[in-house]
């Protein structure tokens, strides 16, 4: 039944619930649960936009604005992509969410070998400032802000964004981007990594360095526990790898001689809406409290604003099934009531067939739709944190609370975020849980609605359902063509000689300490390419080699 | 001394995707099953897998891919099995695969196939099928 | 059974298929062993062995890469434990080697420890047969130094690095007496740790103890850093330099003739074990010892007796 443990008497009745975070949840909660968990009003939750933020970073949370959404667009050619921006931008986006191909991601221009035949496949390609000139071109970068999902080469994107604005005719102080910049989360789990973690993080360091010094409007990082969860960390898990992941960035930084209270209001985060409805909820309550305290009392961190815990609550990928996918509907719903009830500032949904095939223009709106209903119709704007004073919602949160931290004291013992990941503990405990809870879904332990457990496939519990039809884009050799061809004709007309000068400032930078981000702007103005940029890195830094993960 | 025959499986990652929770997870299921198994690590060239394959002499190679590039992967990587001998290995696939690839993939010489959502039951049984 | 000339001119698959049928101990590959055994004998063994996560694999990584600049060819033999429960095991070393995979010159294999001490030793003594068959210049066997896994590398290998790290000191408690008597390098690894020169002080203290004899080869500590690759070209150095010293006064020679003085004895061991074990499972003394032991009769050790009492070994000419 449901992602928590539960365990029933041969009636069927439950006598034991257990949330996938290891916490315990009793049949029925009073106020001595809140005096035994120690509960203090003042202390653990304080009104809506008051220190410790429990309940809500604004005092008036959804009454002054209801939650943003966000959509993430990017395929094929940089010219497309920028037909697409335009239109988002007709229909009143604010924000831009730019997707990169892998092969950009990965640091490889169009014509390397391994880019063949991902050329535009999951996003757009980017090789040069050329590109980045025709996706952006017409696009008012002083009023519209983008954020870059890349990471392992997030510098890069960063110095040709702003390359690409001062081509436009705007200053660096105009413009605002948000690269998603979070290699650490890549390492445990999406994947597009390239350097060894050591050099990944001073990578990170540099851009925020760089952005506090250069880039008033840019947020240089967000962290994504998203991706920790879905590659199954606990909910609890999550926020503490999440939190160890940005302590590890705010150290690189202060050994820079900058003052937390410099830029760590510029830390967002991407969390995961994926799971039981009160565990999540509890989650994000702990979460915003935490990371307050955190920067407070660790950090010194004094100024409210800069306590704030921001970022995106939303998606909820894993919870979604192939089986009887119009269930994903539903799922969705309460996933976003979930976020709603956490007070999510910026939220987006995946889509109900995203399980198994391309969504659908139908779906996405579906998704869009239920956003709406929410905000618009169930009546989640009406007051702020609802749910405040349950003696079982204040006690669920007091609990995860210790449970953050207890994850968080672990990744500390084996000597923090960057060890771990190097040694490979966290990945072997997440895959190790991954793999545990796969099998409690397969024998039933776990329910999700719609999967048969293996043990009654072929039985009357057995609806059978006929395989949904799986679409897969279509590749279009064309991108690949287009951009080879691109590559070649600016190879050659470009001026070598300063390509090369400039790729030697970048990598006497990457040997020593000093910061690569201005040589990355003036590398993407002399028209280097993506691949030349990051092949200085790969031959300064080498690339990272994966622990085992058993 | 007295024959002690395991199944050897190469699990691997092919090209830049990096999405291998199911690779790590199927393994650690095969494991479970008593096969010895070899994990690739991301981001490899058919090469590699090809190399490794001959070099640890697996009996099965078993593809993860995501990014709908597995007709070409597989077509490519059968005919470089046969060309470099490896003759006793079977190929098998598994990640995100439409139903309607998997008669193209068989045609190909793909041994099993094992969309996302088949259980490590289904998969084990596939694979020791594929020695009965 | 396999064409020897394929794996003497150094072909990988049919290579990789003999290490599979030793290690299946496939019938067949006895017969191919002996007639590969004359083209061995030319390869430099590399024996290294450490606890789990002192980073054996990272630097055998990082060695390989050494080697090959200086244009050798490479046979690696990394052991690691099946699962005691399944019997099933991930190999997971050669990821950390995996840069090197396309490299024809390079020969990474993968072993599982299928729960067998003195066997495995064996399957992997004969596995580097076949990689020295091959022609494969050097051939490093990668070993945990505990447990299950422990294979005796100092019977199979000519020069044997014990890895260690600093930290607690746990590190180097954790080097058995035994082992630290066959180490012919001592690499100090993830050197850059804080107490790494307590470390190497402590590791020299030991060498300095042991009982050397004039004309003996003296264990050298070498720090490292894998994961950069620091010191990796000193411990390269370090390996060769104990080779060229085996090579002087027939120490090399001398070596080799007690490895292979151990090989026979082993297998010798196991052919009387196979053998009297095939004999003796059909005998009837053995099979109403089984049957006793069912029916809670006579105690074991007093079984043991009664059907060994009965074998009399005749066909060896005593002196």
């Amino acid at each position: 039944m449901g992602v928590a443990k539960y365990i029933k008497n041969e009636k069927d009745a439950i006598k034991e619930v257990i949330y996938q975070s290891g916490i315990k949840v009793k049949p029925s909660y009073g106020p001595e649960d809140l005096e035994k968990a120690g509960f203090k009003y003042e202390k653990d939750l304080g009104a809506p936009g008051e220190y410790p933020f429990t309940r809500s970073i604004h005092p008036q949370s959804y009454r002054s604005r209801a939650w943003t959404t966000r959509q993430y667009t990017g395929f094929g050619t940089p010219e497309e992509t920028n037909e697409r921006f335009k239109l988002m931008i007709s229909n009143g986006q604010t924000g831009l969410n730019v997707a990169f191909d892998l092969p950009t991601q990965m640091g490889y221009d169009s014509d390397h070998p391994l880019a063949q035949g991902e050329v535009g496949r999951v996003g757009m390609a980017i090789d040069s400032l050329r590109d980045f000139e025709a996706a952006f071109k017409g696009i008012p970068l002083d009023r519209i802000g983008s954020g870059l999902t890349i990471n392992a080469v997030a510098t890069i994107m960063m110095a040709m964004y702003q390359a690409a604005a001062e081509k436009f005719g705007y200053s660096k102080n105009q413009i605002s981007t948000t690269p998603q910049n979070d290699i650490l989360k890549e390492m445990i789990g999406r994947g597009a990594w390239i350097f060894p973690v050591e050099h990944g993080v001073r990578l990170v360091g540099d851009s925020i360095e760089y952005a506090v010094k250069e880039l008033p409007k840019s947020n240089p990082v967000s962290i994504c526990g998203y991706h920790i969860r879905e590659s199954g960390a606990t909910p609890a898990q999550e926020i503490a790898y999440a939190f160890e992941i940005a302590k590890a960035y705010i150290e690189n930084v202060v050994q820079r001689g900058i003052k937390p209270e410099d830029f760590v209001g510029r830390f967002s985060f991407n969390l995961n809406v994926y799971g039981n409805l009160w565990e999540q909820i509890a989650k994000f309550r702990a979460a915003r409290k935490l990371w307050a305290k955190m920067l407070k009392e660790e950090y010194g961190v004094k100024d409210n604003k800069n306590l704030f815990l921001r970022g995106l609550f939303g998606g909820g990928g894993s919870g979604l099934t192939k089986e009887q996918p119009e269930n994903n509907i539903m799922r969705g719903a309460y996933y976003a009531l979930g976020a709603a009830l956490s007070g999510a500032q910026t939220t987006a949904l995946c889509s109900f067939d995203e399980a198994y095939t391309i969504p659908t223009p139908r779906s996405a709106l579906l998704s869009l739709r239920t956003l709406e209903i929410l905000m618009d119709e169930v009546g989640l704007r009406d007051t702020v944190d609802p749910l405040a004073g349950s003696y079982f919602i204040e006690t669920l949160t007091l609990e995860m609370e210790n449970k953050i931290i207890e994850e968080m004291k672990e990744v500390e013992k084996w000597g923090g975020m960057v060890k771990s990941i190097s040694n490979g503990f966290v990945q072997r405990k997440v895959s190790r849980q991954a793999y545990e809870f796969e099998k409690g879904l397969q024998s039933g332990e776990y329910r999700k609605v719609g999967v048969v457990p293996v043990s009654e496939k072929g039985t009357d519990k057995d609806p059978g359902s006929e395989p949904a039809a799986v679409e897969l884009h279509e590749y279009n050799e064309a991108w690949a063509e287009k951009s080879i061809a691109n590559l070649k004709e600016l190879r050659r007309t470009r001026n070598g000689k300063d390509v090369a000068e400039c790729l030697k400032g970048l990598e006497k930078a990457a040997k020593g300490s000093e910061n690569v981000m201005p040589h990355l702007v003036k590398c993407c103005h002399a028209y280097a390419t993506v691949g030349e940029m990051a092949g200085v890195f790969r031959q300064v830094f080498g690339e990272w080699k994966e622990p085992d993960f058993y | 001394m007295a024959i002690n025959k395991k199944i050897r499986i190469l699990i691997a990652k092919p090209g830049l995707d990096g999405h291998d929770k199911g690779a790590k997870v199927v393994a650690l299921a095969l494991r479970d099953a008593g096969m010895e198994v070899i994990y690739s690590g991301l981001h490899q060239t058919l090469d590699q897998i090809i190399q490794s394959a001959t070099q640890e002499a697996v009996d099965v190679i078993g593809l993860s891919i995501m990014s709908g590039a597995h007709l070409p992967i597989c077509q490519k990587l059968k005919a470089m099995m046969q060309e470099k001998g490896l003759v006793h290995t079977k190929l098998t696939v598994g990640g995100v695969i439409p139903h309607q690839d998997i008669p193209k993939l068989q045609e190909i010489g793909v041994a099993a196939v094992f969309p996302g959502g088949t259980s490590f039951e289904d998969i084990i049984k596939g694979i020791n099928s594929l020695f009965d | 059974m396999l064409d020897i000339n394929d794996i003497i001119s150094g072909d990988q698959n049919t290579g990789a298929r003999m290490i599979r049928l030793i290690e299946d101990r496939d019938p067949s590959a006895h017969e191919v062993l002996k007639a590969i055994y004359p083209h061995s004998g030319r390869a430099f063994i590399i024996g290294i062995t450490g606890s789990p996560g002192v980073g054996k694999s990272t630097l055998i990584d990082a060695l390989i890469a050494e080697f090959r600049r200086l244009d050798k060819k490479i046979g690696i033999i990394a052991v690691d434990p099946s699962s005691p429960i399944s019997g099933g095991a991930i190999l997971g070393d050669r990821l950390r080697m995996q840069r090197h995979a396309a490299d024809p010159n390079v020969f990474i294999r993968s072993m599982a420890s299928r729960g067998q001490k003195g066997g495995l030793s064996r399957a992997a003594k004969d596995a580097v047969l076949v990689l020295d068959a091959m022609g494969y210049h050097i051939i490093i066997i990668e070993t945990a130094g505990a447990g299950q896994t422990e294979v005796d590398v100092a019977g199979i290998a000519h020069s044997v690095g014990i890895v260690t790290i600093p930290g607690t000191g746990d590190g180097i408690q954790a080097i058995k007496a035994g082992i630290l008597e066959t180490g012919d390098v001592f690499i100090l690894n993830k050197c850059d740790r804080p107490d790494a020169d307590a470390a190497e002080f402590e590791l020299n203290m030991m060498i300095s103890m042991r009982p050397a004899s004039p004309g003996s080869w003296k264990a050298v500590v070498v720090k490292t850093r894998a994961l950069d690759g620091t010191g990796v070209k000193e411990l390269a150095q370090v390996f060769l330099s104990h080779y060229a010293f085996l090579n002087q006064e027939g120490r090399l020679e001398k070596k080799k003739k007690e490895i292979e003085l151990r090989y026979f004895q082993g297998l010798v061991t196991d052919l009387v074990l196979e053998k009297t074990m095939a004999a003796l499972e059909t005998s009837k003394a053995y099979r109403e010892a089984l049957q006793k032991i069912e029916l809670n009769g006579t105690d074991p050790l007093s079984l043991a007796e009664t059907v060994m009492g009965g074998i009399t070994i005749s066909n060896f000419n005593s002196p």
